[in-house]
């Protein structure tokens, strides 16, 4: 291709004109969405090729791809266009969600070209988080199919008020009103508990144009308007700036001793110097004294600024936390409800520990109770102890601290949360805020005169709590009962919880799924907390074959008094010595889950005890953990005497 | 009752949010600046974000050492006059190597000099996060990707596997040695870019307007011959012309465009009726199909 000669044209009055008048246009932000091949990377394709969006140069590529890639014959594969990845290329699928830009004249659009395969549901429920509106495609030859269900509750959920119902491909039905008519109907029946304001129904062909900018001419039943036509005129605000004030502090500006700023993007409301704000973890109050910006201090701001305020006064406020209107103040609660949408191939379980970030706050969380999992195709409501990938639940979750939130259906900025795994870092799930449970406010611990330290002073010992991880027939029951005999000669008061004895009483509802072991470990860790509160050393002897759980039980002890014992005999080993003759049997395929057989076992990194059993005898282990207790605890007397008690 | 934000309104503040974001979040943040237009907003919207307080962390250039002689001008002289810590990596290998972009080509000079220079970098620094300007209607692979996006030890960029990003809550957790490349223009378009520079008056390398240089027509674009390093082909003149350049890179790369906007008005009245897009004058772009898809899985920005 050849440089052009570009010309420059218009005095620059006219250009400083038509900027003024682009930047009074409004945005909309929509997505695409639908089952596999129903057209939406063609329509978005059609739509930027209509609005000229594409250049020369590009649209050369574009005619050497769809030679090489395409799927429409001679003519100009638009889906190309968007489907940016090497793989979408090869696979003609698209993977991920492709965000382009166009602007008409009436309106600038922002459109999210999201997945229909099932695996990347995820990808789809990234693009709809930051949508106003969604085009859900259907192809008129399928009707209304399973994705198409999924993706028009996860829309909803994700507060997506405004459809387009596009039913697309009507040519390769004649253009057939019938047709339409009957999709029309069933989307309308289906989807009539979804809560969406505006539905409407555009019966068009992408590939070849009807409908989408212009009127087509071989649909004469149809009067209403082309999908541009609706798109530059719906109105989808959501006047956040009428709700009440809230500001998630993102980042305390420091820069001398003189100012101390709190930077942040209003999430609803307005506010200017002189009014009051509320602290809405404490509850304390202050004035605004200045909005800080680089051109000036600002008489006002609202929603949708990132703005940085000064207060009158030095209140204690840190990033997580939130600025709001004295008068509507949300929630502040360490357990509530929401509804979930999870992401990740490994599936949701309750009572595992996740981290839960909001916009500015972070938390660990733990999924208490999943109440029910949402059946995509007639939304009935199915028990379930886990959800798996893309499946969509309403759950009870409890928060290692407080978070303050509203709920989300009231303001979608403070109502969001994601869960993210601890191990992998990886988004694992996405919630949305249904309400707080009021347990969290009315069951406050009772302070009790006798405390832990006493408990243990009187039995002249400090807690600890040894927990023993490794595969079955490791060693772990052999050794702790030494090691138990052992302290008990020397006058320590202990106690043992084995994993097979409690699996008889306290845990006997409980099986061998992966949600049942993350359950049997959260029970038993509180007992050992419980346990150890009561000034005993606890020895806890479990396979215990997660890293996760190990960490959640690590997490409900206090300092120092957890003690990670991994007792470490090669797979081999155990399923020689196999003293129970399980190894035996789950090879043979007669014990299902069994760990290191048919499920894992996450060894430790870093425990704190390291037992390797190989040619070892078992008093030689004892001799290492009595070793270890016994600094720890002179380590404490020395801290203690120096701390001037 | 304030009105609605204005457009460019509303792209200033996301991108303040992701400033600040990482700015919370991150142990070592750093500002890839690689002197074009959109570095030059992205630093105006890194000034503003933390005012007023400066920005809490360094800005890097990568120097191929192929740059245009006023890039690196204009670069020393803005680090002057804001006062921003200003890091300089080259990657003394290419050097000592001699590499070049004539006798090795785009391909191999690019990802010597600025994808392996760059991880490099980062690897010295211990950077945790990187911002960068990329912006999403640049092409089409960078259309796919996240605003935090996420990069194993050897900096690859996975796009099968991308996070997913919900809302404005960002994933910023990471393992030790991974990063995260930051994005803050990534909703801009060209035009929105040049609206901000007329609207805030951002100072730009005067390479940008139109004016007499002397250039070379080569495969069919026109290359500013800026040192003595490119040597003429028989047949080859260098003429006088009226030119201007749409973006900039590496000056054996960049192609000129005839023109005569010699103000910010004219150029953006030039970009309305423009019927190519400004990587069609990167001569990187071209190399094969899926080529930038290509390099920023290897750690290219």
């Amino acid at each position: 291709m050849r440089h052009i000669m570009a010309k420059s044209l218009a005095p620059s009055d006219g250009v400083r004109d038509y900027l003024a008048a682009q930047e009074k246009k409004s945005l909309l932000r929509f997505l695409t969405c639908g089952s596999v091949d129903d057209g939406k990377s063609t329509l978005i394709g059609r739509l930027l090729s209509d609005t000229k969006q594409i250049f020369e140069d590009q649209l050369a590529a574009l005619e050497r791809d769809s030679r090489k890639h395409g799927t429409t014959g001679d003519d100009i594969d638009f889906a190309l266009l968007v489907d940016g990845l090497e793989a979408e290329r090869e696979q003609g699928i698209t993977i991920d969600v492709a965000y382009r830009f166009f602007a008409t004249p009436k309106r600038k659009f922002i459109v999210a070209d999201t997945p229909g395969h099932e695996q990347y549901t995820r990808n789809m429920a990234t693009g709809a988080s930051t949508a106003d509106l969604a085009i859900v495609l259907i192809d008129a030859r399928q009707g209304v199919l399973r994705q198409t269900r999924r993706h028009s509750i996860i829309a909803s959920l994700l507060g997506i008020r405004h459809i387009v119902l596009a039913v697309n491909k009507i040519d390769l039905v004649g253009f057939d009103q019938a047709v339409f008519d009957r999709i029309v109907e069933d989307y309308g029946q289906f989807s009539r508990s979804l809560g969406f304001q505006t539905i409407v129904p555009i019966p068009m062909s992408a590939r070849y144009g009807d409908n989408v900018t212009g009127r087509s001419d071989k649909m004469q039943w149809y009067s209403g308007p082309s999908l541009i036509e609706h798109l530059e005129t719906v109105s989808v605000d959501e006047a956040a700036v009428e709700l009440p004030f809230r500001f998630p502090v993102q980042y305390v500006n420091r820069p001398n001793l003189d100012f101390r700023g709190f930077a942040g993007t209003i999430a609803s409301g307005s506010v200017a110097p002189g009014d009051e704000v509320v602290v809405a973890k404490s509850g304390k109050s202050s004035r605004v004294k200045r909005i800080v910006s680089h051109g000036g201090d600002l008489a006002q701001a609202a929603a949708g600024q990132a703005v940085t305020l000064v207060l009158d006064d030095e209140v204690e406020i840190s990033r997580g936390n939130m600025l709001v209107s004295p008068a509507a103040r949300p929630q502040v609660a360490d357990q509530f409800a929401a509804n979930l949408v999870w992401f990740d191939e490994h599936a949701l379980l309750p009572g595992r520990s996740y981290i839960l970030r909001t916009e500015t706050d972070q938390t660990s969380a733990t999924v208490t109770d999943l109440k029910y999992r949402i059946n995509v195709n007639d939304f009935a409501h199915e028990a379930a102890k886990s959800l798996e990938m893309n499946e969509v639940g309403i759950c009870n979750i409890s928060t290692r601290t407080p978070i303050a939130f509203d709920p989300f259906a009231e303001n979608r900025t403070t109502g969001a949360f994601i869960l993210i795994d601890r191990i992998s870092n990886a988004t694992v799930g996405a919630g949305m805020i249904l309400h707080s449970l009021r347990r969290a406010e009315n069951i406050h611990w009772q302070s009790l005169d006798v405390g832990k330290r006493v408990r243990a002073d009187m039995k002249n010992q400090r807690p600890a709590v040894f927990w023993f991880t490794g595969l079955s027939g490791s060693g772990k029951s052999t050794i702790a009962n030494l090691f138990e005999k052992k302290l008990f000669a020397t006058g320590r008061h202990t106690y043992i919880l084995d994993g097979d004895n409690v699996r008889h009483g306290l845990n006997r509802d409980l099986g061998f799924t992966d949600a049942d072991r993350v359950e049997n470990i959260r029970r038993v860790a509180e007992v050992a907390r419980l346990m150890a509160d009561a000034g005993l050393i606890v020895i806890v002897s479990f396979i215990s074959p997660f890293s996760a759980e190990r960490r959640m039980a690590r997490e409900l002890m206090a300092d120092g008094e957890f003690v990670e014992v991994f007792v470490d005999t090669p797979f081999e080993e155990c399923a020689r010595r196999d003293p129970k003759g399980l190894y035996a049997r789950a090879l043979n395929g007669e014990i299902k889950n069994f760990t290191g057989v048919d499920s894992p076992y996450e060894v430790p990194e870093k425990p704190e005890i390291h037992l390797k059993t190989l040619g070892k005898s078992a008093e030689e282990m004892v001799d290492t953990l009595e070793h270890w207790l016994n600094e720890r605890d002179i380590a404490e007397d020395q801290y203690d005497s120096g701390g001037g008690i | 009752m304030t009105t609605a934000l204005t457009h460019l309104q509303r792209l200033e503040a996301e991108s303040i949010h992701i400033f600040r974001e990482v700015a919370a979040a991150f142990a070592k943040p750093v500002m890839l600046y690689s002197v074009g237009k959109d570095s030059s907003v992205l630093m105006h919207l890194a000034m503003k974000a933390f005012y007023p307080a400066k920005p809490p962390f360094p800005f890097l250039h990568v120097d191929t050492t192929w740059k245009f002689r006023e890039m690196i001008a204009f670069r020393d002289q803005m680090a002057q006059k804001l006062g921003f810590d200003l890091l300089v990596h080259v990657n003394e290998d290419g050097v000592r190597d001699n590499i070049n972009p004539f006798d090795h080509g785009s391909n191999t000079h690019t990802h010597v000099m600025k994808t392996v220079a760059l991880r490099q970098a980062l690897d010295k620094y211990g950077f945790d996060a990187a911002f960068g300007g990329a912006r999403r209607d640049e092409e089409k692979s960078r259309a796919k990707e996240r605003i935090f996006s996420f990069r194993n030890a050897q900096h690859v960029w996975d796009p099968k596997n991308q996070r997913p990003e919900m809302w404005k809550i960002f994933n910023t957790r990471i393992a030790s040695g991974e990063s995260i490349r930051v994005f803050p223009l990534s909703n801009w378009t060209e035009l929105d870019i040049w609206q901000y520079i007329l609207q805030e008056d951002i100072p730009i390398v005067p390479l940008y307007f139109a004016k007499e240089r002397p250039v070379v027509e080569r495969d069919g674009m026109l290359i500013l011959r800026d040192d003595e390093r490119m040597k003429l082909r028989p047949g080859e003149v260098v003429e006088n012309r009226l030119v201007r350049f749409r973006t900039l890179g590496c000056y054996p790369l960049t192609g000129a465009i005839e023109s005569d906007a010699e103000t910010l008005e004219a150029i953006v009245g030039e970009m309305l009726t423009a019927r190519t897009s400004e990587r069609q004058g990167r001569l990187i772009d071209r190399d094969e199909a899926g080529s930038m898809e290509k390099k920023k899985r290897e750690g290219y920005f």
